[in-house]
């Protein structure tokens, strides 16, 4: 908390600005880069290889995002995908479509423990979640030992099959896009969860029923991980739960913070999530299209999340 | 002549966005003496605390120490040049022990290292010489209340204070801590220490004050000796009519007389009773009716206005809305559905969300009438929007725009106009006009004539006596949480008001 | 002149406080017990010794996660600090000893500095801080390592060698000596010093704490210094002890180091801790590690899933104890 009272700065509307709108201007600067120097950046082959590489980051990130306008943050959410791959592996005998049904289950139960520690025994969301997230990937662990190669062929399609030329995992991604942007529009639950984390207080006052705002908050957002979880075990055709997800939360945090929502709630912005994460996307493939080794890749991640949350910082409050 | 000033203020002046918290205030503190610093909300006490202890840099206007001056930079700065501050909120650290909370920061060493046995030896001599006789190795949060406040003033007093200044020091305490607070200043004076005494609590300040100060929007309007100043003279001078503002203003924009609606009454609250706060208050609202609640600040307004609203948890007490009993520990929910509203007199933190839209914000107490299967209908709230909006003329480029962007009279008509959305039948208005301009607060206050005139049962809360007096039909005066007054009809005039406030019948007990 | 006030004694407090000081101290002997008693080979010296050593890396570690959180902040990073630090030992080794010791608490320390700089001065949120610097700490490893693909090798006959292998009288291992060496500094540091009073004052409440003349800022920066400093020293005498920087050694153990923080007794929103405890905590993950290595039938993750109940077990008790979380209006 910071004591002194700073007067509104001239170039805090440019910072604003910066924010907001900062992420499409990177991603039509990266495009235009790649067009300029990367070969065959604007073949279809690579769209599909962006696209599907970036499907689990985002889905993930659009639970994040409804999380973080609550004015909370979920950890565990790389757990939560480990906790459904493991569940898909066990749960196959009885067909992909009861499997994959259980694993999104399983996670919105995850998520709905995170939710009910947070809102009902007051925790703050980062420790309740830091313990799903241990907890939940040794369960995962103990669940599914080790790595377990899927040989359902309708989940190997799901990972690897297309419709209209357009993978499976792309549209399923498209459409959560759609479903959450409609959820956070047009229903009274997205209305009430943006409110929620603007000011808990008045949202109290005003007869919003905030604790069963924020347990389903947390219950959706860990269904969403569930299912990131199914899609890459798809996609793998194998079932991980060891690497699966692994630091999937920074990535997630980071589409949503650089998607210009910031960390202290109150605002969301879907669309700025998908431009966030497809940004991060596309910065990793720049790099290692031009032959970067991964340790810059990691440092310039770093550098542009420490950056995106400097300026999404909000000092208006404190 | 007595002594020079130990500290003295020419000119201080302090702006905030918006605000001029400080107009040029020449404040004078003697060695010795205990100095009442009194004025009602944002009249710029804890702003001129803040800048004698260092918390704020004024933007004017000098500060002298000693006689010579002086610019406190940070609160230990300020500290160390013997100027000590027992604030009203801050209550030390809870979770560390009790001695460690008193030598924070100078601990007493051995080799270099806390010497404990020393440390808690000390601490227990010094906290009996306050009345406090604990075991000092406890968690300071696990004292009293009054306790704490006794070793926050303690640590504040053993730092070779010349200068201790208590904010609002007993308004946690039992009478039996008050009393040995009042032993601790008295010795205090005898050490020829100087203290700042700043309540609400009159009684107290004849009792223990030799001088008082007092200010009004952020200019000081009094000072001198507290024995040549009434009762009735002080809390006018808190209060009283401005005569500029008023010539420049002109008068409230209330219409004169109304009649209430016979009749099940809007609202009956009795013996509402929350410990420390609210003492067997009762009061009756017909519909058609503006009732006042007067009393100055912390008298227990705000508590009687969040209790009815099922926002603040009552040990006792009923509230019947329109003849309906709600359940005792009703929620807010429960009491919206009942049909009560309640603007809240903090806006910035109870009521708007900053960073939505007018159009949400004014919605979203309504959502679920709004709203079928969960899915809200933009055409209702936009029909809704659209109509308060043109009623209470809020003043905006578009609905869409961020209420964090407005006026303050503007948000304020936002927020009346997400309660009036939900069409209630009490209205609970908590400070309606304050800090909002001229022109809102006079639509304001029609609009309140206008809801009566429809049949709502109205609660005006407010500082601002005037608005009292015109607004209400009726005024029922709070003091230390509970009812000591009330006026009707030909009765509610200022004086008549000021006389309650001040005075009020059986003005020592409560607690 | 004055009445004295005499506060009533209320029973359940001193339970309450020998609960939450001595709790993971009592699980731990029990645990102990309960496991001498049922397994073989459990309660041999040479095991006993097993888990102290194996312990030794998490507890240094721990130890200035424990400074942290008590700040009330948190550091994710110190893991992949942690393995940045064993690399960069590794890589500094073939310079000597004091190399290898110098190297990565210089690194370790710096990238500490930064999380402290950007948490106290930028005014950003502590666990996303860490996280990002996490990351950057694992580019910077990669990048030393050559993208992963390099491991340097510890030269045998370092004279720092047995100081991580030797034992004392052929029994207890030196590194568990100097954990508990550690350890004692870090208390008498933490409790007995002006600067530890400043570090339970900011997890106390900030603001106070700068009302009552704490440097905040100067406080936190220097604890989130001092765990860079800690995870680079464990990382390099981790090095020693496995005699090469393994770069995937350490991902992950920032989870386990705030475990044994909080089931140390230290309270995760700051204000209120001490290092016995979580060095208590650091030995019970231990032990629960050993024990689940023993049974054989458990799968190692067991240990996880038994770190993320007691996490919230304990806190859930300590919201309780401490007077309620922070539901409600």
């Amino acid at each position: 908390m910071r004591l002194d009272t700073l007067p509104r700065v001239d170039g805090e509307r440019a910072l604003h600005l910066l924010r907001d709108y900062g992420v499409y201007v990177g991603v039509t600067l990266i495009v235009l880069f790649n067009i300029a120097f990367t070969p065959h950046f604007l073949s279809l082959e690579n769209f599909r290889t962006q696209a599907v590489q970036v499907a689990p980051v985002l889905i993930v990130a659009l639970g994040m995002a409804l999380v973080i306008a609550t004015g909370g943050i979920d950890l565990s959410v790389g757990s939560v995908m480990a906790l459904s791959a493991a569940v898909i592996s066990l749960y196959l005998g009885y067909g992909p479509i009861v499997a994959v049904l259980i694993a999104i289950v399983v996670g919105a139960l995850a998520g709905t423990i995170n939710g009910v520690l947070v809102a009902f025994f007051g925790i703050q969301a980062i420790i309740a979640t830091l313990a799903m997230m241990i907890g939940g990937r040794g369960l995962a662990l103990v669940l599914l030992p080790q790595l377990d190669g899927i040989r359902s062929p309708g989940l190997r399609a799901l990972g690897s099959g297309s419709f209209l030329g357009v993978p499976y995992l792309v549209w399923i991604a498209a459409l959560l896009v759609v479903l959450v942007a409609f959820l956070v529009r047009r229903t009274v639950f997205g209305r009430r969860l943006v409110a929620v984390g603007g000011n808990r207080r008045a949202a109290e006052l005003s007869g919003l029923p905030v604790r069963r705002v924020l347990l389903g908050v947390y219950a959706l957002c860990g269904a969403l991980a569930a299912v990131a979880g199914v899609l890459v075990t798809a996609r793998l055709q194998a079932a991980d739960p060891n690497s699966v997800g692994v630091l999937i939360e920074l990535s997630a945090i980071t589409a949503v913070v650089v998607g210009g929502t910031p960390l202290t709630g109150g605002r969301v912005r879907i669309a700025g999530t998908v431009a966030g994460a497809v940004l991060m996307q596309l910065l990793v493939a720049t790099l290692i299209k031009h032959d970067l080794p991964p340790s810059w890749t990691q440092m310039a991640q770093t550098a542009v999340i420490i950056a995106a949350v400097y300026l999404a910082r909000d000092r208006g409050r404190t | 002549m007595p002594t020079s000033p130990v500290l003295d203020t020419r000119g201080l002046t302090k702006r905030f966005p918006g605000v001029l918290a400080l107009d040029g205030v020449d404040f004078a503190l003697r060695p010795g003496e205990v100095h009442a610093l009194v004025g009602e909300n944002g009249a710029g006490k804890s702003t001129l605390i803040k800048v004698l202890t260092g918390v704020y840099r004024p933007d004017d206007g000098e500060l002298w120490h000693h006689g010579e001056p002086a610019r406190f930079t940070t609160p230990s700065h300020a500290q160390r040049a013997g100027i000590a501050t027992i604030y009203q909120e801050v209550d030390l650290l809870p979770l560390l022990s009790v001695a460690r909370n008193l030598y924070l920061g100078r601990e007493p060493k051995r080799f270099g290292l806390i010497d404990f046995a020393r440390m808690h030896h000390e601490a227990a001599e010094t906290l009996r010489g306050y009345g406090v006789d604990v075991d000092v190795r406890r968690r300071l949060g696990s004292l009293s209340m009054g306790a704490r406040q006794m070793v926050a003033l303690a640590r504040a007093v053993s730092a070779e204070a010349r200068v201790v200044i208590m904010d609002e020091p007993t308004s946690s305490l039992e009478p039996r801590e008050v009393e040995t607070l009042f032993g601790v200043i008295e010795w205090l004076r005898g050490r020829g220490v100087a203290v700042v005494y700043v309540s609400h609590r009159l009684d107290e300040l004849y009792r223990v004050c030799d001088r008082v100060t007092v200010l009004r929007d952020g200019r000081l309007v009094h000072t001198g000796a507290m024995a040549d100043l009434s009762r009735l003279r002080l809390v006018s001078l808190m209060l009283g009519r401005d005569m500029e503002r008023v010539e420049r203003e002109g008068a409230t924009t209330f219409s004169g007389e109304r009649e209430a609606w016979a009749g099940t009454p809007a609202l009956e609250a009795e013996g509402l009773t929350a410990r420390h706060r609210l003492h067997d208050v009762s009061l009756t609202i017909r519909p058609g009716e503006v009732v006042g609640l007067g009393g100055l600040l912390g008298s227990g307004r705000t508590e009687t206005a969040k209790a009815i609203a099922g926002a603040l948890p009552l040990d006792s007490g009923s509230v019947s809305v329109v003849g309906t009993r709600l359940k005792r520990g009703a929620s807010v929910p429960a009491a919206i559905r009942a049909g009560v509203s309640l603007l809240p007199e903090d806006r910035k933190h109870e009521g708007i969300v900053p960073g939505l839209s007018i159009r949400e914000n004014i919605a979203l107490a309504a959502m679920p009438r709004l709203s079928r299967f969960g899915l809200v209908s933009e055409k209702r709230v936009d029909e809704v929007v659209r109509v308060f909006m043109e009623r209470l003329r809020v003043k905006a480029v578009s609905p869409h725009q961020k209420v964090e962007e407005l006026s303050g009279g503007n948000q304020q008509k936002v927020l009346l106009a997400r309660w009036l959305a939900l069409a209630p039948k009490v209205l609970l208005l908590d400070e309606p006009t304050r800090g909002i301009d001229v022109g809102a607060k006079a639509e304001v206050q029609r609009l309140v004539d206008e809801l009566a005139e429809e049949g709502l049962g109205v609660l005006l809360i407010s500082s601002d006596l005037e608005e009292l007096v015109e607004g209400a039909d009726r005024v029922v005066v709070l003091k230390d949480g509970a009812v000591v007054g009330e006026l009707e009809g030909a009765e509610v005039t200022e004086d008549a008001l000021m006389a309650a406030i001040a005075q009020g019948p059986g003005g020592g007990d409560g607690r | 002149m004055i009445t004295t006030s005499k506060e009533a004694p209320t029973a359940s407090i001193p339970w309450r406080d020998l609960a939450q000081r001595h709790g993971a101290l009592l699980v731990l002997l029990l645990v102990v017990a309960v496991a001498g008693m049922t397994l073989d080979g459990f309660l041999t010296l040479g095991n006993l010794n097993r888990v102290l050593v194996s312990a030794s890396f998490l507890a240094i570690i721990a130890l200035g996660m424990t400074f942290v959180i008590i700040t009330g902040g948190i550091d994710l990073s110190v893991g992949t600090v942690f393995a940045l630090g064993g690399v960069l030992a590794a890589w500094a080794s073939q310079y000597g000893s004091l190399a290898l010791l110098a190297l990565p608490l210089v690194v370790c320390g710096l990238i500490g500095l930064l999380n402290g700089v950007l948490i106290a001065r930028a005014g950003l949120a502590p666990f996303i801080v860490t996280l990002a610097t996490m990351l950057g700490a694992w580019g910077l490893m990669l990048s030393v390592s050559d993208e992963g693909n390099t491991t340097y090798l510890v030269p045998e006959g370092l004279v720092l060698a047995p100081l991580v292998h030797g034992r004392l009288f052929d029994v207890l291992g030196y590194s568990f000596l100097l954990v508990v060496a550690v350890y004692v500094v870090g208390g008498l540091v933490l409790r007995r010093t002006t600067a530890g009073q400043h570090v339970y004052a900011v997890g106390g409440d900030e603001r106070t704490a700068a009302l009552m003349g704490v440097p905040v800022a100067r406080t936190k920066m220097a604890v989130y210094t001092l765990s860079g400093l800690c995870a680079g020293a464990a990382g390099a005498l981790n090095a020693v002890w496995l005699g090469s920087g393994v770069t995937i050694f350490g991902i992950g153990i920032e989870l386990q180091a705030i475990s044994a923080v909080v089931i140390g007794g230290t309270l995760l929103t700051g204000g209120y801790g001490f290092v016995a405890g979580t060095l208590a905590g650091v030995l019970l993950l231990g032990v629960i590690q050993n024990i689940i290595n023993a049974v054989g039938t458990l799968t190692s993750a067991f240990q996880e899933v038994v770190s993320g109940l007691f996490l919230i077990a304990v806190v859930l008790v300590q919201s309780r104890l401490s007077g309620g979380g922070r539901g409600g209006p």
